[in-house]
C-alpha cells in the first residue's frame, strides 16, 4: 500500500511529502497504517527516516484527537479504513491549526475558545441548590445531538472564514453556546454566552459557507445553531441597545 | 443581572449586521427599484424618457441619492472588499452547492463594484457634467458589442449578488433557521434571480437595434 504523508519536522520549518510504502493487512485503518511505518521507518525509496508522529486517544471516534487530512478531506484516522480508500493515500495535518510536528497539530484555539463562550453551566456557590428544572424530551433529544462534538477541529479546517487572516472562532463553539443556552439551568447565564459570541471573532464572522456542518463526522447540525443564535442575538442586541429587564 | 449582561461587545458584531442590512435596505431595494424602471426602455425611447426624468425631477434628488444610494452602497462595498479578501475559497476541496454561493457571492461582489464604478461614472457623473441621461445615451453605449458584454456580465452579476445575498440575509437575521426554511429560501432567492435576469436583460436589449 502506498502513502504520501506531508511531514514537518518543527513547528517553524517548511513541510515536505515523504511516500511510504507498507504490506495490505485486512481491516487496516489509517493509524494502524501510521504504526506500521513506526515499527518499520523507511520510506519508498528505501531511505531510513524518523516515524511519523500523530495523535491519537480513543479509537472510537470520541475524541477528535487523530483528526487530519485523508485523501483531501478532513476526518479521523481511527475511523478510516485503509480499504476503503484511494490509493495512494494522502495524508496532510489540518493546516488551520499550527503543526506540531508531522500530522500533530495544536487544536489549543478550540479550548481557549469554549472558554471565552462560556461553554459549561455555572453551578458552583456557597450552598446546595436542589434539582434543576427539568429538561422537555423534545427539546433533549435535538440538544443530545449537538453534545456530541469532540472538539475535533473538522469544521474549522472547513470554513473558509477560518484562517490567518481572520480572527473566527469558527462553527463547533458557536454550537456548544446553544447547547448550553437551551439547558434549563444554563440558560440562566444565557445573555453572557451570547455577548460572548458578539464579541469580535464571533458568530458575525460565519459566510454561511455551510461547509461546516457538510464536514462534521458527528452529523451535528452546525448551521442550524448558527441560525438560531443569529436570531437570539439579533433579540439580544436589542436588548443591549435599548435595556431590557428580562 | 444587568451587570453581568452588558458586557464590552466588540464592534465586529453591530458592522457586519449593518453590512447585511444596508445591502437589502435600502440599496437591494434601490436596485430592484431601478431595475423595474429601466424596464420602461423596453417601452421605446419615449416611455423610458418619461421614467428618467420622473426619477430625475424627485426633489431633494441630491440627498435621496446621497442616503440611499451612494453611503450606503459605498459602506457595503468597502466592507464586503474586506470580507471577501478575508475568506480563503476552497471549492476545489469542499465542492457543495453552498460553498459555491459563498464563493460566487464574493466574486459577483467584485465584479459588481467594477460594473457599478463604471456604469456610475458613465451616466450620473457624466450627468453632473451637463449630459442628459436618456434613451440614445444608452443607446450609444450599447452600440458597442463589448459594452454590451459588459453590462450583460455586470448587471447579471448585481443581480446574482442581490438575490444570493438575500438568502444570507434571511440567515444573518436569523428568519430562516431550519434545513427546510433555509431550502425553501433557497428556491425563492432562486426565483428573484430569474425574475430579475429577465427584466434586465430584456432592458438591456431594449436599447440594441
Ligand atoms: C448593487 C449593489 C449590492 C447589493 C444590492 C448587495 C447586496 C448584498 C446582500 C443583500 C448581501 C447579504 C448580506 C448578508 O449576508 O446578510 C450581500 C453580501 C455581501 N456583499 Fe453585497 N451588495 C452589493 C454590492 C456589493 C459590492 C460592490 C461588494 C464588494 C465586493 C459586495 C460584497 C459583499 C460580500 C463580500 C458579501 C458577503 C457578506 C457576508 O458573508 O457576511 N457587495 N450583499
Ligand atoms: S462540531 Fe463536529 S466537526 Fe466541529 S469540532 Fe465538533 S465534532 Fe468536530
Ligand atoms: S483516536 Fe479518538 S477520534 Fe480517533
Amino acid at each position: 500500500m502506498k502513502f504520501k504523508i506531508t511531514r514537518q519536522d518543527n513547528p517553524d520549518t517548511p513541510s515536505y511529502v515523504e511516500e511510504f510504502e507498507i504490506p495490505h493487512r485486512p481491516n487496516m485503518n489509517v493509524i494502524s497504517a501510521l504504526m506500521e511505518i513506526r515499527r518499520n521507518p523507511v520510506n519508498s525509496k528505501g531511505e531510513a527516516t524518523t516515524p511519523v508522529s500523530w495523535e491519537m486517544n480513543c479509537l472510537e471516534e470520541v475524541c477528535g484527537a487523530c483528526s487530519m487530512i485523508i485523501n483531501g478531506k478532513p476526518r479521523q484516522s481511527c475511523t478510516a479504513l485503509v480499504d476503503k480508500l484511494e490509493q495512494p493515500i494522502t495524508l496532510e495535518p489540518m493546516k488551520t491549526f499550527p503543526v506540531v510536528r508531522d500530522l500533530s497539530i495544536d487544536r489549543s484555539r478550540m479550548f481557549d475558545a469554549l472558554k471565552k463562550v462560556k461553554a459549561w453551566i455555572p453551578i458552583d456557590g456557597t450552598y446546595d441548590l436542589g434539582p434543576g428544572p427539568r429538561m422537555p424530551e423534545t427539546k433533549r433529544q435535538w440538544a443530545y445531538e449537538l453534545s456530541k462534538c469532540m472538539t475535533c477541529g473538522v469544521c474549522l479546517e472547513a470554513c473558509p472564514n477560518v484562517n490567518s487572516k481572520s480572527e473566527f472562532i469558527g462553527p463547533a463553539p458557536l454550537s456548544q453556546v446553544r447547547l448550553f443556552n437551551a439547558h434549563p439551568t444554563g440558560e440562566m447565564n444565557k445573555a453572557e454566552r451570547l455577548n460572548a459570541i458578539m464579541d469580535d471573532g464571533g458568530l458575525a464572522n460565519c459566510g454561511n459557507s455551510q461547509n461546516c456542518v457538510q464536514s462534521c463526522p458527528k452529523g451535528i447540525p452546525l448551521t442550524t445553531s448558527i441560525a438560531a443564535l443569529n436570531r437570539d442575538t439579533t433579540f439580544q442586541s436589542f436588548k443591549n441597545f435599548f435595556g431590557s429587564d428580562r | 443581572m444587568k451587570g453581568a449582561t452588558i458586557m464590552a461587545v466588540g464592534r465586529d458584531f453591530a458592522i457586519r449586521r449593518l453590512h447585511s442590512l444596508l445591502g437589502v435596505i435600502p440599496v437591494g431595494l434601490f436596485l430592484v427599484q431601478h431595475l423595474v424602471v429601466n424596464h420602461f426602455a423596453t417601452g421605446g425611447a419615449e416611455s423610458f424618457n418619461k421614467a428618467a426624468h420622473f426619477m430625475e425631477s424627485l426633489p431633494f434628488r441630491l440627498v435621496l441619492e446621497t442616503f440611499v444610494i451612494y453611503l450606503p452602497l459605498l459602506f457595503h462595498a468597502v466592507y464586503g472588499l474586506y470580507i471577501a479578501f478575508q475568506a480563503k475559497n476552497n471549492t476545489t476541496r469542499y465542492g457543495y452547492f453552498r460553498n459555491w454561493m459563498f464563493t460566487l457571492q464574493r466574486v459577483s461582489g467584485v465584479i459588481t463594484l467594477i460594473f457599478v464604478a463604471w456604469h456610475v461614472w458613465e451616466t450620473r457623473v457624466q450627468a453632473a457634467f451637463g449630459a442628459d441621461v436618456n434613451f440614445s445615451m444608452m443607446e450609444d453605449i450599447l452600440s458597442n458589442p463589448f459594452m454590451v458584454a459588459f453590462y450583460l456580465i455586470g448587471v447579471l452579476s448585481t443581480v446574482f449578488h442581490f438575490a444570493n445575498g438575500l438568502w444570507s440575509f434571511f440567515v444573518s437575521w436569523g428568519l430562516t433557521v431550519s434545513p427546510r426554511s433555509q431550502r425553501i429560501s433557497t428556491y425563492v432567492t432562486l426565483g428573484v434571480f430569474i425574475a430579475l435576469s429577465i427584466v434586465s436583460v430584456r432592458t438591456i436589449f431594449a436599447f440594441i437595434q
